[in-house]
């Protein structure tokens, strides 16, 4: 269970930029791939106690789950996939291990209240 | 109260470990030594498998390990008995190690004098992935006792990986080990990954893995040489 300090980390990030901005932060966005390692209930579940007594306090994590992309070099396009247990091309079934999306755990946004 | 309104901000929430990581790999590059970190489920044979590794490089290298464990030193102990130099990382309740840890463990080493540094991570599959130690190679232990659709159940940390080491070799046949169905599952979560199957008790297959380690640190140096003169 490594979600707790990861949404420390979140919240921490998001306490700086409302610090910067002077504004309350009302709901912080999250991008998660699929292949980061982390679970989004996890972290959903944690973000409430890592938010009490900060800044954030009430505010919400909304989270966007980035699928598996690959590319195929066979295709010469990149291509989603259905399931992290076979790494091959939906159309041409050539297996590929270049992950263009789905390691994503990044902040893309928050909403602010000024 | 108005509206809220949305700003984009994009910021990796693992920066601060990818950041002591990059310095760390940079370091490392620096004083020419090849470091490989080892992941695996708890009992897979990682401190085993790193025990023989150290034993038998240390004829030809300059060797040492960091090893991560939860509560005790018994790893540390263990890998003692190879005459390398070893430190033991605890982490307490954390399951994983953290690029910053690999960074206070080696306060105090001149990693220019090694030329393999070894990390044994946190027994665990599923939160060391997240995290770059800066290393060179990442190993992804699975030992035959513990069913050929290891991968599968875990595809995130086999794809964090570089290359897989299937252990306890020795005891294939009596667990009925499939290796063909291991072996295809790897494929299926990392197309293109390199396996080595090694057995640290009996020695099976540990030299054809040596042999890669030596070749890939040979072939860092060399691109390090020519990025220096250029």
């Amino acid at each position: 269970m490594h979600e707790l300090s990861i949404v420390m980390s979140i919240v921490e990030m998001a306490e700086e930029e409302a610090r910067q901005r002077d504004a309350r932060i009302a709901a912080v966005h999250l991008r998660l791939g699929l292949l980061s390692g982390v679970v989004k209930d996890a972290l959903l579940s944690c973000y409430g106690m890592a938010c009490a007594g900060t800044p954030l306090e009430g505010s919400e994590l909304r989270i966007e789950e980035v699928p598996v992309e690959i590319f195929c070099a066979v295709c010469q396009a990149p291509r989603m996939l259905s399931s992290t247990q076979w790494f091959c091309c939906p159309e041409c079934g050539t297996p590929s291990a270049a992950v263009v999306h789905g390691k994503e755990l990044e902040v893309c946004a928050l909403e602010i209240e000024e | 109260m108005s509206t809220p309104r949305l700003v984009e901000v994009r910021k990796n929430v693992l920066k601060q470990n990818d950041v002591i990581a990059r310095a760390l790999r940079d370091r490392f590059r620096h004083d020419g030594v090849f470091v490989v970190s080892l992941v695996s489920s708890p009992g897979a044979g990682k401190t085993a498998f790193l025990e023989k590794t150290l034993t038998l490089l240390r004829e030809r290298y300059r060797v040492a390990a960091l090893v991560g464990d939860l509560a005790t030193e018994n790893d540390a102990q263990r890998l003692a008995r190879s005459q390398a130099p070893v430190k033991q990382i605890t982490t307490g309740t954390l399951c994983h190690l953290e690029a910053a840890m690999v960074q206070g463990a080696l306060e105090g080493w001149d990693t220019g004098k090694l030329d393999f540094l070894f990390i044994e991570n946190v027994g665990n599959l599923v939160c060391p992935s997240s995290y770059d130690l800066g290393e060179n190679l990442r190993l992804v232990l699975m030992s035959v006792t513990e069913g050929e659709d290891k991968p599968l159940k875990y595809p995130t940390i086999f794809n964090s990986a570089d290359v897989a080491v299937i252990t306890k070799m020795d005891l294939a046949v009596a667990v009925e080990f499939n290796e063909a169905a291991a072996l295809a599952n790897i494929q299926a979560v990392r197309p293109g990954m390199k396996v080595f199957k090694v057995s640290a008790k009996s020695g099976q297959g540990m030299e054809e893995y040596l042999n890669y380690l030596a070749a890939c640190r040979a072939e860092l140096n060399a691109a390090e040489q020519v990025e220096s003169k250029s």
